[in-house]
């Protein structure tokens, strides 16, 4: 499915153009690479601008950035563009139409911290663009430190930073835990700073217009533009995908303009969290208003689940891809999921027993904070809020009938499940 | 180092972690430590996030000795 275009916000895209660039379009638009002669120089601003990681986390990307410029030796950064939700396509439409900016960001982010080395990290196939424009810079003499691609399975935690570092060091996507920080131990015990490939595209702006210009949009705590990935149910009520740029705040009924009338609206991704679409109507795309209801803003996927859609068959179909996604590395995620997958499968049937949403609530409670990664943890979330949001579906499918039985799949999951447990390299 | 033997000398500012990735579920912990370890339904620990009482450190620290797994650890907060 190829995503399409929204280009919302009284601010205008920043990241987005309006077709996709190569090295002379960007140039034309954005002029050359604005590094600032030093490391540490750009952080300030990047500080002052409030950017924060467009990766999931949501934490003030300066931070990193002033912990590997802190480290001394041999320093990595990595931008990364491995996005592992399936849900969300806009770091892929980011690399396929503004690469350069991207790359751009990349550059300042390794003169910012004194990286001797630039990565980045990306699915296997599909981005022919940005491979391209890498080619493009080595060409024109534009990068001061050459680019190198590490590739990541298809796996949903490939994305995750501590994976990330281990396959970027030749070894296994798998989450590890505790410390150090990839920013005191990163790529081959280096220091390394990792940033989602938006965040470097924002850096990018930033280092070029400045921090008062990046707060011209957004809200005061969470300024900026966003990507988000929406889905909504077209006419044929197949889903619609759409990645559009929005300004932090924007009111969600404006991206989705179909919110008021569906069912319930998917924040964050398949870490994320359900909420009944009359409350979601009245939410704006920000993490204040978002936490007040339990919700993230994440990696800024939104799927709005239409009417004539059973959501306990939706929560079922995805808890059993995340059970299928754990590493299997720690006990309580590789007990638990697969149960809590069983009994949101057995609650998205006719008749369940009367202990099975106990089951699940009860099992998502016990694997919360027991990983060595947050897999347990926002497998719970998303799927306590399932049981909180379609709780009247419960009530139908308890007495024998279902809103929308047999109703086709919405949310997106990749074709097949993973197929063996040696492919996380 | 005048500091560190300092708060190592304070009680109660240590708590009790698991490496989840290196634990194997033994449950010897939880045989030894019952009053801050317990397990779950799969005999994986379950360990109470509060510091450890001072009149505990030392079975804690037998208990971080004893597992087989070496996936526990007595962290200072």
């Amino acid at each position: 499915m190829a995503p399409g275009y929204l280009r919302a916000g009284p601010t205008g895209p920043r990241l987005l153009p309006p077709a996709a660039e190569d090295l002379r379009a960007h140039l034309a638009r954005h002029g050359p690479v604005p590094y600032r002669g030093g490391a540490g120089l750009l952080i300030p601003d990047v500080r002052a601008a409030g950017l924060t990681g467009r990766g999931g986390a949501g934490f003030p990307a300066h931070r990193k950035l002033a912990i590997v410029a802190a480290a001394r030796g041999r320093k990595v950064v990595v931008g990364n563009g491995a996005e592992s939700e399936p849900a969300s396509r806009k770091d892929a439409v980011l690399l396929r139409d503004a690469p350069h900016l991207v790359l751009d960001g990349l550059q300042l982010a390794a003169e910012a911290t004194g990286a001797a080395a630039a990565v980045l990290y990306l699915h296997r196939g599909g981005h022919a663009a940005v491979l391209r424009a890498v080619a493009e810079r080595q060409a024109a003499g534009v990068d001061r430190l050459p680019v190198t691609i590490a590739e990541a399975p298809p796996r949903f935690l490939a994305g995750q930073e501590t994976a990330l570092v281990s396959r970027v060091g030749g070894g296994p996507a798998l989450p590890r835990f505790g410390l150090p920080r990839v920013s005191e131990r990163g790529v081959a015990g280096a220091p390394t700073c990792v940033h989602n490939v938006e965040t470097l595209a924002h850096l990018a702006l930033i280092a070029r217009h400045g921090p008062r210009w990046f707060r011209a949009a957004g809200t005061a705590a969470e300024p900026g533009t966003m990507l988000t990935t929406t889905y909504e149910a077209a006419a044929d009520g197949k889903p619609r995908c759409l990645v559009a740029e929005a300004p932090i705040g924007t009111p969600l009924a404006d991206l989705l303009p179909g919110l008021p009338g569906a069912q319930a609206l998917l924040v964050g991704g398949f870490h994320g969290t359900w909420l009944p679409a009359r409350t979601a109507a009245t939410l704006t795309l920000d993490n204040q208003a978002l936490g007040r209801h339990g919700a993230a803003l994440g990696a800024g996927v939104l799927a709005a689940l239409p009417a004539g859609r059973c959501g306990l068959a939706e929560a079922a179909r995805v808890t059993r891809y995340l059970a299928a996604e754990s590493a299997g590395q720690c006990g309580p995620c590789l007990n638990g999921l697969p149960r809590i997958a069983a009994a949101m499968a057995e609650l998205a049937g006719p008749r369940p027993r009367r202990t099975t949403r106990e089951d699940a609530e009860r099992w998502a409670g016990l694997v919360t904070g027991r990983g060595a990664c947050h897999h347990p943890d926002g497998t719970a979330r998303f799927v306590r809020s399932a049981l909180a949001a379609f709780a009247p579906e419960l009530s139908r499918h308890a007495g024998g009938q279902c809103s929308a039985p047999g109703s086709r799949p919405f949310l997106p999951l990749p074709d097949g499940m993973p197929a063996a447990e040696d492919d996380w390299m | 180092m005048g500091g560190y033997q300092a708060r190592r000398a304070q009680p109660g500012t240590r708590t009790l972690r698991v490496d989840p990735i290196q634990c194997t579920g033994h449950g010897v912990c939880a045989e030894l430590l019952p009053e801050l370890i317990a397990t779950d339904e799969w005999g994986y620990p379950v360990i109470d996030p509060r510091p450890v009482p001072p009149a505990l450190e030392a079975e804690a620290r037998k208990t971080v000795a004893a597992c087989p797994a070496l996936a526990l650890r007595l962290v200072r907060e």
